[in-house]
């Protein structure tokens, strides 16, 4: 990787931590439960790299089982971080 | 990577951001985990078109399987198992970034050597550290929180010494990598190290101090998906790891204040030792004991109530009674509110989860700093299964281990009622000298039986 391009994803983590920052501590601590089940969920974001990974075809068998076992692990955890996530904000209600 | 994936992947990220901030408002955090689910669809589905055709049957059978464990588990855990189930879920996300970027290193190590360049075996580096570190701690964390294994810190001598040791060795051993990428045994010394630091890091630390542990391994998730960003040069992972990061390093920060510790202090363990010998010396608390239909009656004869909940409430099961009991108080035309301490609960805003699951409306729920002024003009606090984060040793007694911990200020209300099973210390393992206070009555007892008592006896007088 170029150092040039290494400088644009520097970029990118320190603005998007930064932005980060500001959204999260404007969240009520009402929702800090969900909002930790749903950045888990976000955090399944791997599972992309796990995608990439299982795309070898049959290169090197070791690097595809780890990418499966990667999208087997990443998949766990976006489909239940977010169906747990709505099922608690399912029930914070208003009377 | 062509044009459409990169705005695909932008696309993504902003709906991330979006959808968090939509979790700033409660009416609308429903829509937000909403879009950023559909911002997590659009980044699966561009990398799913960029992809060999031929692999997609491996795909499918990987995508069900995951799914199908995680939707079981999201409608199955009970919601006092929340922590429980963060902790395993936050595992997963380290062992997957882990397990991408050993993929990565053994496809280039054998396909492509000249790709290995020194940025992108410091970031598999890190991401196998990180990835690894937020495994094991996380399990380990999974395993106290469910009792598997025992909540009491786990401390011996040397251990920091070990563990600056492990530290070393790890930073050794990266260096040899980076000098011969090709050597496989230093990437199964990195491999051995970074597991064993994760267990090292989070065995000494206490069953109290969980919710400190889930945030920040919730924050080392995320940043592990950035470290996996590094190496497959792909933003998107940058931007949701990050903002995953920043999430659990507030929460961690949250938590840290609202118990009056460091986070060094914190992470060094070993916390609820030394204190049990401190609390023993004190004087023994005389304590006075109301039963069921005294208390019935002060409810019925109050004009403001605060409930102050905590763990035990939900262990036992009340938080359905004590909807019942506000319902029976509203009636009467009685304020009736909750006041919610940060560390009420597992983890950063469980009580809220736990309350909300009882039906009980979350504008009935306020948070410390906005109640802890109401309390000298309450005629009655009830306390439910909580201890610490009532006593006023906090306030008044430098001797105290929990001195200078922020806490609700139930005993400046006119009458205090404290449902208990029995005389016991609280996580920190002190006295409580509420207890012993004038305005202090215990009523002792399994909480959800005491109290369906008081909830019947109040419907009879109706």
């Amino acid at each position: 990787m170029s150092i040039s391009a290494l400088i644009v994803l520097i970029y990118v983590l320190v603005l998007a931590s930064y932005l980060g920052f500001e959204l999260i501590s404007k969240v009520p601590p009402t929702l800090h439960t969900p909002l930790m089940s749903g950045s888990n969920a976000i955090s399944g974001i791997t599972i992309v790299g796990a995608l990439m990974a299982c795309n070898e075809l049959g290169y090197t068998t070791l690097s595809k089982w780890l990418g499966m076992f990667a999208l087997v692990l990443a998949t766990i955890n976006v489909v239940g971080g977010y169906a747990v996530t709505d099922r608690m904000l399912k029930m914070f209600k208003k009377k | 990577m062509n044009t459409g994936i990169q705005l695909a992947y932008l696309v993504a990220s902003v709906l991330f951001i979006i959808g968090i901030k939509y979790l700033g408002k409660t009416k609308d955090a429903r829509k937000g985990n909403f879009i950023s689910a559909v911002g997590m669809l659009i980044a699966i589905v561009a990398t799913l078109l960029t992809l060999e055709v031929l692999t997609f049957i491996e795909i499918g059978v990987c995508v069900l399987i995951g799914s199908v464990i995680g939707l079981y588990y999201a409608y199955k855990v009970p919601m006092t198992k929340i922590p429980e189930m963060v902790a395993l879920f936050n595992g997963f996300g380290g062992l997957a970034s882990f397990a991408v970027a050993l993929s990565d290193y053994y496809l280039k190590s054998e396909t492509n050597l000249a790709s290995l360049d020194a940025v992108n075996l410091t970031s598999i580096v890190l991401s196998l550290l990180i990835g690894g570190v937020t495994f094991t701690g996380s399990m380990v964390a999974y395993l106290k929180l469910d009792g598997k294994v025992s909540g009491q810190p786990i401390t011996f001598k040397g251990q920091h010494a070990l563990n600056l040791f492990l530290l070393i060795a790890f930073v050794a051993a990266s260096v040899l990598v980076f000098l011969d990428p090709t050597q496989v045994t230093f990437i199964v010394i990195l491999i051995v190290i970074s597991l064993l630091l994760g267990v090292m890091t989070v065995i000494p630390i206490g069953g109290a101090d969980m919710p400190v542990v889930i945030s920040l391994l919730n924050s080392y998730s995320g940043m592990a998906a950035c470290a996996t960003g590094f190496i497959l040069n792909n933003n998107v992972l940058i931007v949701a790891g990050s903002l995953v990061g920043a999430s659990g390093i507030i929460l961690t920060q949250i938590m840290c204040k609202a118990m009056n510790r460091s986070l060094v202090n914190v992470l060094l363990g070993g916390f609820g030792q030394t204190v049990a010998t401190g609390g023993a010396d004190g004087p023994a608390v005389v304590v006075k004991e109301i039963g069921v239909e005294e208390t019935a009656m002060l409810f019925d004869s109050a004009s403001s109530v605060i409930v102050v909940p905590g763990y035990g409430m939900a262990v036992a099961q009340a938080q359905h009674v004590i909807r019942e009991l506000m319902e029976q108080c509203e009636k009467r035309n009685i304020n009736f509110r909750f006041a919610i301490h940060p560390v009420a609960g597992r983890m950063p805003g469980h009580m809220n989860v736990l309350l909300a699951e009882a039906n009980i409306s979350y504008d009935k729920l306020i948070e410390m700093d906005d109640i802890n002024e109401d309390f000298s003009n309450t005629d009655l606090v009830f306390v439910v299964g909580a201890n610490d984060v009532v006593n006023p040793a906090a306030r008044t007694n430098p001797e105290s281990p929990i001195f200078g911990m922020p806490i609700l200020n139930a005993d400046k209300a006119r009458t205090v009622i404290v449902s208990k099973r029995s005389m016991g210390k609280g996580y920190a393992g002190v006295e409580n000298e509420l207890f012993g206070y004038p305005n202090c009555l215990m009523l002792f007892g399994d909480a959800k039986q005491t109290i369906t008592k008081v909830v019947s006896e109040m419907k009879d007088m109706a």
